[in-house]
């Protein structure tokens, strides 16, 4: 890879992109940086399940002759970009990082590649997944885990840590995430990197495989603030096609991004987010991180949210009675794997026999999990009550946010752990998301990004700042500052830091 | 499968002994123009899955979105049947795994439909003639309809015993509402034709409306037949068997019919009635068990969380309301006895589809007799031949009604009539603009008509001479070559009197 090639993939995405306006750089040469980059460091990380090269160059090919012709360019016109596997995109394989849908090419783009299309940007491929984003590893994906760019042995966390670790090793300077329980903020934890769940309904879920309807929402990921900001405006918005979505004007994230001023700004640590269960390093430098806040003049309060104890449980019943269902539909019947199908065998089997030999062993766990969730005679028990739940935690935010106009924790209770030490512990698992599941359940938006290493393994920590459902940009506004400094302590982005794979 | 044919007992037999109670489950397709929940078309019998896309398929990622035209249709629906509509109401997701169903789930609602506890009044044959029985409406829900399997092989046209089967998703996605009675009880003996009265009523409804094509024949509207019988009015309902597959008004009345008899003969034996689903035979007139599941069906309801409740606004509700039809029975009985007309003679107004037209004919100043003789009349023949329905003729009841009045004041004989009315057909303007342009009122000075009077009675001594000689049926050679003489302009009547009239005889 050449010295040039090798400094692209190092640019910030709105670096690249006013590159590519200026005319200094063409988006086919970015692009085939990103690709070159791919090529040398994939085998390794394996962040990518399906790399497009053709579709990408032909994309960036188009941007050059729009430029050439002195059509007007978006924000982020040329910049790469790694798609979650678990977003439709027409013609090219999506599989939601299960075996059930190998082979499957949509028919159709789901609302975030349209926009992401009409922006501009250029897709590089689907990255890796835990299976139907079930899980905080990467390790459930049907197609092999992804390995942390920090350390190869290491997870990048879940369900999205391919896009994460497609960031952190300058495979791409963009990605797309989905959030159902921090699938965004812990791989961003974990991997250095910045990541935001929006509010839900802030963008279209229409063509994001589902996992669990009512929680789930895509949401943008980079190495910076701003780069989040700019992809988060490019794919936020009203989309009729997604009745849950919110028929109100875009926040003004990038602008609050280039403010970064938390002068003033009331900023809760939530107690029931600490002590316990979180690594000393992280706790640390979270401390840290919030001592910062307060020396740039944030007003920084404890505040008690008594419900979020309940979250992780409450959550572990609504999301596996959701996914049962939304699975249904993997039965080979239509699209997809079908096993079985001999001639012989009746339709019920095959799908028994398809849904047997597609799913793992994660999935199934839950299926089976919501499918008695929601039986006569327990709903009420299990589902009715899950969602009680969710309103209390609803409540506590409200309540929160009557004090202060932040909350802040860290992301995830540890930084990255080996691949394989919880693969066999399920609970152990689950643990990783406790302080991410609160924002889903109650359907407001959060951020994590990177507060330095912890020193006892000297890998990512991840602050998560949250905030009301539809005030995202505060996140914006509050991680910047926080960006802001650090860079000034540190002299540049942890990011900086990753070894050079 | 194998097909045993059950006992039944004689129905007079199952009456002396049983109380049935019916339950009534109708699903009617609306005729919105997109489906429940994407845009794809609803038309009927368009090429196997041409008018399928990513939702209505269920592919991974696609979400529904309500198509508010269903929505509307159903509150008008509810409305007509004195239902109470729903503040606030969500759909539900129905799970179960039948490859008809894209998603494995059906999008239904469960126990916050949008419609609930209405009725509607029917009438009935009873011991002492016809009474009007009240039938009690549960619920009146919206969800999608399922695709269509077709079973190839095997001998029954059934999923098991096929060698493959065939899934048409054109079907899937089109909005239906299943319309839930309350338990019909009482109706004893009668219970057959109650059932039928009510679904007949229930159609009649719904066409009003205009919400859906009510083709039984096609499955636009079907219902589903609950049974029980128990020994007196005063124990608890038996246990009820569902029979599926009754698609015609009489498969109805005979369904009801055929399991009083059926589940008579089970009890009278000392057996149990099985709660199943049954299907219906047209062709034999019989109920055959369906498959019965081992352990009860649990659909696992649970919320549609891709769906935002609905929350319909009152004062569009009220608007709804007001804007309903009035309910055709109702109409049917103001309208027969205002008009005087018997059953029969209803009957033919209302399936010649000239029932609005003869209304609003009258209304607009036609008399009965007149407003009924064009439309059934000449009309319905030209509609005939045209092959178009007589309400797509291009002529207004106005029109009509103006062509009657002229024709009752003797400035039209029924011939220069039927030329207006074809001018008017024609495009020509209204029947004064027609009766204009092609001249065609009605000669009514007398001089005129005097003189080709005696024109004709000089050409004609021999009939003259009939007709003075007692033979005044002969007048009708001398007032055809009068009316030939006036191109028909004339009044056959008046040209007839002025005849006698000049030969000084008397019309008998």
């Amino acid at each position: 890879m050449s010295a040039e090639g090798q400094h692209l993939t190092r640019l910030a995405a709105a670096d690249i992109a006013a590159a590519i306006a200026r005319g200094d750089v063409s988006a086919v040469e970015v692009a085939q940086a990103h690709l070159d980059r791919i090529a040398e460091v994939d085998q390794r990380v394996h962040a990518f399940l399906h790399v497009d090269a053709e579709g990408a160059l032909e994309a960036a090919a188009a941007i050059d002759a729009k430029r050439r012709a002195g059509e007007p360019l978006g924000p982020l016109a040329g910049v790469p970009l790694a798609l979650k596997d678990v977003m439709a995109m027409r013609g090219i394989p999506t599989t939601a990082g299960s075996k059930v849908l190998e082979g499957w090419r949509p028919p159709y783009d789901s609302t975030v590649v349209a926009r992401l299309r009409a922006a501009d940007v250029v897709i590089l491929g689907k990255t890796n997944m835990d299976e139907f984003a079930m899980g905080s590893s990467t390790e459930h994906s049907a197609y092999g885990p992804t390995h942390n760019p920090w350390d190869l042995d290491r997870i990048p966390g879940g369900s999205g840590g391919g896009s994460a670790a497609a960031l952190a090793s300058f495979e791409a300077p963009l990605a797309i995430g989905t959030d159902t329980g921090g699938s965004i903020r812990q791989p961003a934890a974990v991997t250095g990197t910045v990541g935001v769940k929006p509010t839900y309904g802030g963008v279209s879920r229409y063509g994001l495989v589902a996992l669990a309807s009512s929680l789930d929402q895509a949401g943008p990921c980079a190495r910076t603030v701003e780069d989040t900001a700019l992809l988060h405006a490019a794919i936020a918005g009203y989309d009729p096609r997604d009745s849950t979505s919110i028929n109100e004007p875009v926040p003004a994230v990038v602008e609050a991004a280039r403010r970064g001023d938390v002068r003033g700004l009331r900023v809760g640590l939530v107690k029931e987010l600490s002590g316990e269960g979180y690594q000393a390093g992280v706790t640390q430098r979270f401390t840290e991180a919030v001592d910062l806040l307060t020396s740039l003049g944030a007003e920084v309060v404890e505040v008690s949210c008594p419900h979020f104890d309940y979250a992780l449980a409450a959550y572990y019943l609504i999301l596996p009675s959701e996914a049962s269902s939304n699975l249904a539909r993997f039965d080979g019947m239509r699209f997809g794997v079908r096993v079985g199908d001999n001639g012989e065998r009746g339709v019920e089997e095959v799908m028994s026999l398809t849904r047997e030999a597609g799913f793992g062993a994660e999935v199934k766990r839950r299926i089976m999990i919501g499918t008695y969730a929601l039986s006569s005679g327990y709903y009420d028990a299990y589902y009715g009550q899950a969602q009680k739940v969710r309103t209390l935690i609803q409540r506590d935010f409200a309540a929160a946010f009557e004090k202060v106009d932040v909350l802040v924790s860290p992301t995830a209770p540890t930084t990255a752990f080996r691949i394989g030490e919880k693969v066999d512990d399920p609970i152990a698992m689950y643990l990783n998301d406790v302080a991410t599941i609160p924002v889903n359940l109650a359907g407001n938006c959060a951020m994590s990004l990177p507060i330095g290493l912890a020193p006892e393994d000297g890998l990512p920590v991840g602050l998560q700042i949250m905030a009301a459902a539809k005030a995202d940009a505060s996140l914006y506004n509050v991680g910047a500052a926080l960006e802001a400094a650090l860079r000034d302590r540190w002299g540049h982005l942890l990011i900086e830091e990753a070894p050079a794979l | 499968m194998t097909t045993t044919t059950d006992d039944v007992i004689d129905f007079d037999e199952a009456l002396a002994a049983f109380d049935p109670v019916m339950g009534l489950e109708v699903h009617v397709e609306l005729s919105t123009n997109s489906k429940m929940f994407c845009g794809c078309p609803t038309e009927f019998g368009g090429e196997p899955n041409s008018q399928v896309c990513p939702v209505c398929l269920g592919l991974p990622g696609a979400l529904p979105a309500v198509n508010a035209m269903a929505v509307e249709a159903a509150i008008r629906i509810g409305l007509a049947l004195n239902c109470e509509v729903a503040s606030w109401c969500r759909f539900a997701r129905k799970n179960y795994f039948y490859p008809d169903m894209p998603k494995n789930f059906q999008t239904s609602q469960y126990d916050e439909p949008i419609c609930f506890n209405g009725y509607l009044d029917v009438e009935v044959p009873s011991a002492d003639g016809v009474r009007t029985v009240r039938i009690g409406i549960e619920r009146a829900h919206m969800e999608e309809d399922t695709g269509k399997a077709l079973h190839v092989g095997g001998s029954t046209g059934r999923i098991h015993g096929a060698d493959y089967s065939l899934v048409d998703y054109n079907r899937a996605g089109i909005p239906l509402i299943e319309i839930v009675t309350k338990p019909i009880e009482g109706g004893g003996r009668f219970s057959p034709e109650i059932a039928r009265a009510y679904v007949t009523a229930l159609r009649d409804v719904l066409r009003s409306l205009g919400v859906s094509d009510v083709r039984m024949e096609q499955g636009s509207l079907r219902c589903d037949v609950n049974l029980s019988l128990r020994r007196s009015p005063e124990v608890p309902f038996g246990t009820r068997s569902e029979t599926k597959n009754v698609n015609s008004l009489r498969s109805v009345e005979r369904a009801v019919r055929y399991e009083i008899g059926r589940q008579a003969a089970v009890l009278e034996s000392g057996g149990t009635v099985i709660q199943e689903t049954r299907h219906w035979h047209e062709d034999t007139g019989v109920t055959t068990s369906g498959r019965i599941k081992e352990e009860a069906e649990d659909y696992r309801y649970f919320p549609e969380p891709d769906l935002v409740p609905i929350a319909p606004d009152p004062a569009w509700v009220e608007q709804l309301r007001a804007t309903l039809p009035e309910n055709p029975g109702v109409r049917r009985t103001r309208l027969a006895t205002a008009w005087g007309l018997t059953d029969f003679e209803m009957d033919s107004v209302i399936n010649a589809g000239a029932l609005d037209l003869v209304e609003e004919t009258v209304a607009a100043g036609a008399d009965l007799v007149g407003a009924r003789k064009w439309w059934m009349g000449e009309l319905a023949r030209v509609a005939n031949d045209r092959g178009v329905d007589l309400v797509d003729l291009a002529i207004t009841p106005v029109q009509v009604a103006r062509i009657e009045v002229l024709v009752a004041e003797g400035a039209l004989n029924d011939k220069l009539a039927r030329q207006v009315i074809e001018g008017v057909l024609a495009g020509e303007g209204d029947p004064e603009e027609v009766i204009a342009s092609r001249g065609l009122a009605v000669v009514s000075d007398d001089g005129p008509l005097l003189a080709a009077i005696e024109d004709a009675v000089t050409a004609n001594p021999d009939v003259v001479e009939k007709i003075t000689g007692g033979k005044p049926q002969a007048a009708g050679v001398i007032v055809g070559a009068v009316m030939k003489a006036t191109r028909g302009q004339a009044d056959a009547a008046r040209v007839r009197a002025l005849l006698f009239d000049k030969l000084g005889v008397v019309d008998e």
